[in-house]
């Protein structure tokens, strides 16, 4: 199968790769840059557990091309702490207990990322709709609320 | 209130500490099996059958290994050569790892393929050719025991039906007697679904055989590391695989709730293929594989009823039960326990009399019977008990809540042994729900109720006051595949007053490296940031059975308790010697030793840790560590009283869960943030079923609810705002009085919510629902259709 060069931002970083046309962009930040904290947990598009932020969007990168995402920026939770300080997102879901296996963790704050980008101020109604496309089987949603929440007074 | 004993910087029993295992989630710094990556890796994925029921004819291979990138296909005739190609269940059944010449259940696996990439390995699959023939189908368990029903385990000699077991507890003589002698009978068929456990984060192992040294490692989604350890040297033993050769890790665990007890064959075949090819293999299952083939929980159809007095005195309860376990029986109860805990079925309530029986069948559909984040069948049991309750309320015009109030066991006649033969440890039943009642605003409730049922609104009011059954348990009573379900604790504590503690007992979300430590840190004294709590790899662990069932705190957890007194009188002895009086004369608080009446001649922890490497006294061994393998003497029974309101929209059938209140009682708590959370989760999948989730098949086997397009697990939008509540009844047996709670809400939510729904429509003559309540049956119900 034919291989395409692509280039592509990174947390700030221009990583460039030969890539099949079918990979994934998930595999690609997983497989080819190493960047495990982004998950895979269906091949539906419903889990969530993939999603990445690009070009300030939050998208599901199990549903992407990584060829797709040539020119673009792709911010994934690896780059969500600047110079070692945490993002708000990442305190609130520690402060509020919003994780237990840490398994959706990454996917939930990329999608939370990008609500707070288009609302800095959400009512519960409104996190709840912008993290609906993100499943967590352990938590119940109540804290994740809560880390949001925690999040938006701070930003 | 769990009283606090140590200080928030010390951070033992009863302080919300923030969990030790997030910092490296929210970076996304996890180590899942995924994430783990082998020189040479390479990649498989595995070749499933359509059918559910089918000769193979032929596996032709050729176009798969003519593919770039496909090294090896693995057939059950390349497994046969090792002897592999059968494993044993953890029911001490059997099952095939891959066939030879028959499928029993569609997505079985046929074949794998080991590939260079992730890429190839997948289109590997769709190039090898398998031929089939089908054979008749036996979906449904009930057809499945009649004569004349095709035998599907015909590879078990002396199979002549389909009956796995029939199993009893109980009293059927006197049983029957009662419901002869009595005023007032109940009785329901329910029928609880084949649902998933479906944790995020799938199935998946990477395995790598060092041909030279003969080892074996295996990073793999085990909740039981050592137990599959085990299975595995005994499966593999014959082929040079002894258990010091092999090394299981599991590492970080993306939610287990029983999923990831079995051995599924994809495992073994991963594990024959290393040895076979000389490459780590790792196999990650993708999500449709995941519901489709994994282990199911749940699909119990039962016929139930109850036995009272007019007066609402319950009497005696009898409940059959056929129990649909698939192709084999790959359940994960303890060995004696074929329908796991289900005779816990009497609940809360002193029965006089009660009988069980279950008949456990084969059809073609997955194996499986596991939990769903619950202990062996409990939730069945609690689901027809509290549904009865409601119908027998309904029955004599009896509110349901005072009903209950009239037959709870009190709490002075704990401990309390059951018609069935379970020993309650302890418990407060009406303070739960009277608590429950006080914080949802019951009296209120009624009245709302009464006035909108005026104006043709529907809304109801459900309670469930469950009682749990974990902590397995006893070795006299309790073993898989022989294996005691004991657990186990290994402290050491170092000479600058750091500690490791190594526990036989897995998290996989549970937050162990937080819970673990704080007990070690009210028993010690030492700060739990001092504290660090390793598990899952069993060249370093001390050997244990691992988490599920709730058994974590119960068992390791007094495991973690009596290590540490070990280590506390051990540091006695050396304070002693640095004090230079006798032991008697030294009292302890947390974190020191000092002299009774002189609060200044003192010995912190840290300093007697320094001195077991430095100044020991002589005749006693240096250092500061200690094992304990914790055997308990009884389960525990946590408890709770859940009460639900809906509102249904008449227009659409539409359930809305207006407020959920959730009183549990889990004895002492170790870290409420953490019983929290636990409590939401479960809540979460307690609701799941009742509202959303199932998976059925069809007359040729066909599934449906095999990919997240149809199988609905409840997201934000779902799942309402849960309100909590406690009690705390401590265990009298247990060294810490915890009694585990990951698996409550599970348990006690699903009726509570199905009470509320039939009480919305009770009014138009429903008093049942099967779950899962869809819009679709609540508006139909309306309907009367």
């Amino acid at each position: 199968m034919g291989t395409q060069s692509i280039s592509i931002k990174v947390n700030g970083a221009e990583q460039t790769g030969e890539v099949e046309a079918r990979l994934l962009l998930v595999h690609f930040i997983r497989e080819d840059l190493g960047l495990t904290g982004t998950h895979i947990g269906c091949d539906t598009s419903h889990c969530g557990a993939c999603t990445v932020i690009l070009d300030g969007k939050a998208v599901k990168s199990c549903t992407v091309f990584a060829v797709q995402a040539a020119g673009k920026e792709v911010q994934t939770i690896e780059g969500m702490t600047t110079n070692g300080e945490l993002h708000p997102l990442q305190e609130g879901f520690m402060e509020e207990h919003g994780l237990q296996c840490g398994f959706c963790t990454p996917g939930m704050i990329m999608s939370s990322k990008a609500l707070l980008q288009e609302n800095s101020n959400p009512t519960e109604e409104e996190i709840r709709i912008g993290i609906s496309g993100n499943l967590c089987r352990c938590t119940g949603y109540v804290n994740i609320v809560k880390a949001v929440q925690y999040a938006a007074a701070k930003i | 209130m769990t009283e606090l004993k140590t200080s928030a910087e010390i951070g033992g029993m009863g302080h919300s500490v923030k969990r030790k295992e997030d910092p490296r989630f929210i970076r996304g710094r996890g180590n899942y099996v995924d994430d783990v990556v082998r020189p040479g890796m390479l990649y498989m994925a595995i070749v499933r059958s359509p059918y559910a029921h089918a000769k193979i004819i032929s596996i032709n291979s050729e176009k798969a290994l003519a593919h770039p990138g496909v090294a090896a296909v693995i057939t059950g005739e390349t497994l046969k050569e090792y002897n592999l190609h059968w494993m044993p269940t953890l029911m001490s059944d059997t099952q095939m790892v891959l066939p030879i010449d028959k499928v029993m259940y569609q997505a079985q696996e046929v074949a794998a393929v080991i590939a260079t990439s992730r890429y190839a390995a997948a289109d590997g699959v769709e190039l090898v050719e398998v031929e089939y023939e089908p054979l008749e189908v036996v979906i449904d368990p009930f057809k499945a025991l009649e004569p004349g029903a095709p035998v599907l385990r015909t590879d078990k000699e002396g199979q002549k039906d389909n009956r796995i077991f029939h199993w009893e507890a109980g009293d059927k003589a006197a049983t029957d007697q009662a419901f002869k002698d009595a005023e007032v009978t109940i009785t329901q068929d329910i029928y609880i679904p084949r649902i998933h456990v479906a944790s995020i984060e799938t199935c998946g192992i990477v395995a790598e055989f060092d041909s030279v040294e003969g080892q074996l490692t295996c990073w793999m989604t085990s909740q039981a590391p050592h137990a599959h350890r085990t299975v595995f040297a005994l499966v593999a033993g014959h082929v040079g695989l002894s258990e010091e050769k092999i090394r299981i890790i599991s590492p970080d665990i993306g939610g287990g709730f029983g999923g990831k007890v079995p051995i599924y064959p994809g495992y073994v075949i991963a594990i024959a293929a290393t040895v076979v090819t000389g490459s780590p293999i790792k196999w990650i299952e993708n999500r449709r594989e995941n519901l489709q083939a994994d282990s199911f929980a749940r699909d119990y159809h039962m016929h139930a009823e109850l036995a009272a007095d007019k007066d609402g005195t319950m009497k005696a309860l009898r409940i059959k039960t056929i129990a649909d376990h698939g192709y084999t029986d790959a359940a994960c109860n303890p060995a004696k326990w074929p329908a796991g805990m289900f005779s816990v079925m009497t609940g809360s309530y002193p029965f006089e009399q009660a009988f069980c029986e279950v008949d456990g069948v084969y059809t073609n559909k997955p194996p499986g019977g596991i939990a769903y984040r619950c202990s062996f069948r409990v939730t069945e049991a609690v689901h027809a008990i509290e549904r009865l309750v409601d119908m027998l309320a309904d029955e004599i015009d009896m509110d349901p809540a005072a009903l209950r109030f009239k037959n709870f066991i009190k709490p002075e006649q704990f401990p309390y042994k059951t018609v069935t033969g379970w020993e309650y440890d302890s418990g407060n039943y009406a303070g739960a729900l009277k608590l429950a009642m006080e914080m949802i605003g019951y009296e209120d409730l009624l009245k709302e109720q009464k006035e909108k049922r005026e104006r043709g609104e529907l809304m109801g009011i459900g309670i469930s006051s469950f009682t749990e059954v974990v902590g397995a348990g006893p070795s006299k009573h309790f073993d898989i595949l022989g294996l005691k379900m004991f657990d186990s604790a290994e402290i050491r504590v170092h000479p600058t007053g750091k500690v490791i503690v190594r526990l036989g007992v897995k998290s996989q979300g549970q937050g162990h490296e937080t819970t673990f430590g704080q007990i070690v840190a009210e028993e010690l004294g030492i700060p739990v940031k001092d504290i660090k709590v390793e598990e899952g790899d069993t060249d370093t662990a001390p050997y244990g059975l691992g988490t599920y069932a709730s058994r974590s705190t119960p068992v390791a957890g007094a495991a973690t308790a009596l290590a540490s007194r070990k280590i506390r009188d051990k540091a006695r002895k050396i304070a002693a010697y640095l004090l230079e009086v006798n032991e008697d004369d030294l009292e302890w608080e947390p974190g020191k030793f000092f002299v009774k009446g002189v609060p200044d001649k003192v010995k912190t922890i840290q300093e007697i840790a320094f001195a077991a490497y430095t100044n020991h006294p002589q005749g006693l061994e240096a250092g500061l560590e200690a094992v304990s393998y914790y055997d308990p003497p009884n389960l525990t029974f946590p408890f709770g009283s859940y009460i639900c309101v809906v509102d249904i929209d008449s227009g659409t059938g539409e359930v809305k869960i207006r407020r959920f209140v959730a009183v549990d009682d889990c004895g002492n708590i170790i870290n409420p943030m953490i019983v929290e959370g636990q409590i939401h989760g479960g809540l979460t999948m307690g609701m799941a079923p009742v509202l959303m989730e199932e998976i059925s098949y069809d007359e040729e086997g066909n599934i449906y609810g095999g990919s997240f397009m149809e199988y609905l697990m409840p997201t934000a939008m779902e799942t309402p705002n849960w309100e909590t509540g406690k009690t705390t009844t401590p265990s009298p047996h247990h060294p810490i009085g915890a009694k585990g709670v990951g698996e409550s809400a599970t348990v006690g939510a699903p009726p509570a919510i199905v009470n509320a729904i039939v009480d919305a429509l009770s009014h138009l003559g429903v008093r049942h629902m099967e779950i899962p309540i869809t819009p679709e049956k609540v508006w139909r119900a309306i309907n009367g259709l």
